[in-house]
């Protein structure tokens, strides 16, 4: 069901030299997971095995429209959720085993923005990024702090870090939680849809500076997300999903053929290969009456 | 980047601890019969260096037996209901929470009343009763409070408003029908007030039972603060929900119901204190938590001072005091959170 397609196939599309042996940090093997009401109860909701890997400095896209199994897969990848069959490894270790504060040393979850209660300080948010590494009550040591610096810097939002999260726009404040995620040293980033309350720019920008962390701090980043375009532009590796299904794994070129994102995505589609070898999706005109 | 240090969490501590004490003094001077300071800090300075058997009687009776006792009593009372409020805060997620408004405060004072009703020789059973009560009205109010798996900030707010009004409506029925109609007990029960002391024999269990509420509920500090930018988020980073959840909500239901038992339901505080602390040292729960206790502790001996001398020699319940605070400031911050 699932073509595999190795990241360095899919880079050689892009004006980077390719790099061999790169290490797999990421190991999806024949994943799956169903919800179900009770123990006895038939499952509402089933995510077929899943298999996809994530090597270091890599961005893979999982995407699929509205219940396609996108968050279930995130929730089996973060170790939150333990998977029915098949294994989910983070550099050779289960991630569901992993205790919380393991995990959260390796991997770092962005989740849609969250409303923020109280007016914390952008700077105090990002350190809490250090929770998983101190103890009690974790006043920041001078090492806390200066990776905590870095990682603002390292989105662009030192200027931020005396502001509170709520004066900040919708840009910046998706640039802050990111910075607290960095700020956690993980060797996995996962997003689960960054772009969604963002404008065209700022989802742009979002997605060359995940690329270009990923390249300078060999994380391995997943995105979470139903924006074909952005993911065409973007990913390494898609891992296309459909009502539960794995449909498609592979490079943008690779998976994103007309016949099949019309179907999963159920709008007329036009598909074209960009100059850089990547495909370049539009809304087909003059047919959208039957587009949802 | 000015992070939290330990050297400003203790000055912060610090300067609060001077203020109580100050108030303290005011407190002990202020009343129906007028000391003077200066007497006021000799026999108290007499009493520090063990001669408290040279202190005139009259002294001995309303300082050391009627004032002090009552402001003590007081301070357990503001630091309990303002960290529990500050932690329902957090925990529900939700500005507005504080024990009084969410009912707890009101289900301690039924199962305090039924405890005693049931045991009455058993002095421990009034605290004791006062705890269960809280933990049962929590767990009630925080499920109707959900909404599909989600907890819903209006929801919940309305199910501890009716759950309060229910619980006094149940104070009031157990009060006339059971022990006679006793007008003292039923506002005790309802308003709340600090004119009786905690019997002598109790007096440790309520200490250390304050204590240890505070402390437990502080070794989650770091915890609540990435709780407040949400659940997922907060396991995400490495915190152990489900222990977080069982230690805050059964040690800020410990402080309620001790509380409550010693004072009845003084409504208002949990919420007008933290607000308070967060406007002047900032939202971070590591400071807010110890910053509550002492402002609660102040701010209710000096509320109790003002019941005491504004319509002397009648006396007003605390209750009456903190609400008249306490209403406006919520209803403030309900329309702003509407906004």
């Amino acid at each position: 069901m699932s073509t595999h397609e190795t990241s360095t196939q899919a880079l050689g599309s892009r004006e980077k030299p390719a790099k061999t042996a790169r290490t797999v940090r990421l190991n999806v093997e024949q994943a799956s997971f169903a919800y179900a009401a009770s123990a006895e109860s038939a499952p509402t909701f089933t995510l077929g095995a899943t298999s996809f890997q994530a090597r270091e400095r890599e961005l893979v896209a999982i995407l699929g429209p509205n219940a396609s199994g996108k968050s279930t897969l995130l929730r089996l990848v973060s170790g939150t959720l333990a998977p029915l069959s098949g294994r989910v490894e983070l550099d050779g270790q289960e991630t569901s085993r992993l205790d919380s504060r393991t995990r959260a040393q390796r991997i770092a979850v962005v989740h849609q923005e969250s409303p923020i209660l109280y007016a914390a300080r952008a700077g105090d948010f990002v350190l809490q990024g250090r929770h998983p590494y101190g103890r009690a009550l974790r006043l920041a040591t001078t090492d806390d702090v200066a990776i905590a610096r870095n990682a603002l810097a390292q989105v662009g939002a030192e200027h931020l870090a005396s502001r509170t999260i709520g004066e900040l726009s919708g840009g910046e404040k998706q640039r802050v939680i990111l910075a607290r995620a960095l700020a956690q040293q993980p060797r996995l980033v996962l997003l689960d849809e960054p772009t969604l309350h963002l404008d065209i720019g700022a989802q742009v920008e979002l997605l060359e500076r995940l690329r270009q962390l990923a390249e300078e701090n060999q994380y391995a980043v997943v995105v979470v997300t139903h924006e074909l375009a952005l993911a065409a532009e973007f990913a390494d590796q898609v891992v296309l999903l459909h009502h539960g299904t794995c449909l498609r794994v592979g490079s943008p070129a690779a998976v994103y053929q007309r016949e099949l994102l019309e179907q999963v995505f159920e709008a007329p589609l036009d598909v074209e290969l960009g100059p850089a070898g990547r495909p370049r999706v539009h809304l087909r005109a003059g047919r959208n009456e039957d587009a949802t | 980047m000015r992070p939290l240090t330990l050297k400003r969490l203790l000055w912060t501590c610090g300067a609060l601890a001077v203020v109580l004490l100050a108030c303290m003094v005011l407190a002990l001077n202020l009343g129906a019969v007028p000391i003077s300071v200066t007497d006021l800090v000799l026999n108290l300075g007499r009493v520090a260096i063990g001669q408290s058997d040279q202190l005139p009687t009259e002294y001995r009776l309303i300082v050391f037996d009627l004032r002090l006792p009552r402001i003590l009593l007081g301070i357990l009372v503001g630091a309990a209901l303002s960290v529990s409020g500050a932690s329902f805060q957090a925990m529900l997620r939700n500005p507005l929470a504080d024990p009084f408004i969410l009912g707890v405060s009101s289900g301690a004072a039924v199962g305090s009343i039924l405890a005693t009703l049931i045991a009455p020789r058993f002095t421990l059973i009034t605290p004791l009763g006062a705890f269960l009560g809280a933990i049962t009205t929590i767990a009630a109010v925080y499920f109707l409070g959900r909404r599909e798996g989600e907890l819903d900030s209006t929801t919940l707010l309305l199910g501890g408003v009716i759950s309060a009004s229910f619980l006094s409506a149940i104070v009031m029925f157990l009060m006339t029908a059971l022990t006679g109609r006793d007008l003292r007990g039923t506002v005790f029960w309802l308003m709340g007030d600090l004119s009786t002391p905690i019997q002598p024999g109790l007096q440790w269990i309520f200490s250390v039972g304050l204590l240890a509420g505070i402390g437990a509920i502080y070794t989650t500090a770091a915890d609540l603060n990435l709780l407040l930018t949400g659940e997922r988020e907060a396991i995400h980073l490495g915190v152990d929900v489900t222990r977080v959840k069982l230690v805050v909500y059964v040690s800020a239901s410990l402080l309620t119901g001790l509380a409550v038992s010693a004072s009845g339901t003084i409504g208002y505080v949990g919420l007008l204190v933290p607000h308070a602390v967060r406007l002047l040292f900032g939202p971070d729960y590591r400071l807010l938590i110890p910053a509550s206790a002492l402002c609660g502790a102040i701010a209710i001996v000096l509320a109790d001072t003002l019941a005491r001398t504004v319509a002397a020699p009648t006396e007003l319940p605390v209750g009456a005091m903190t609400a008249m605070a306490g209403a406006p400031l919520f209803i403030y911050l309900l329309r702003r959170g509407m906004r």
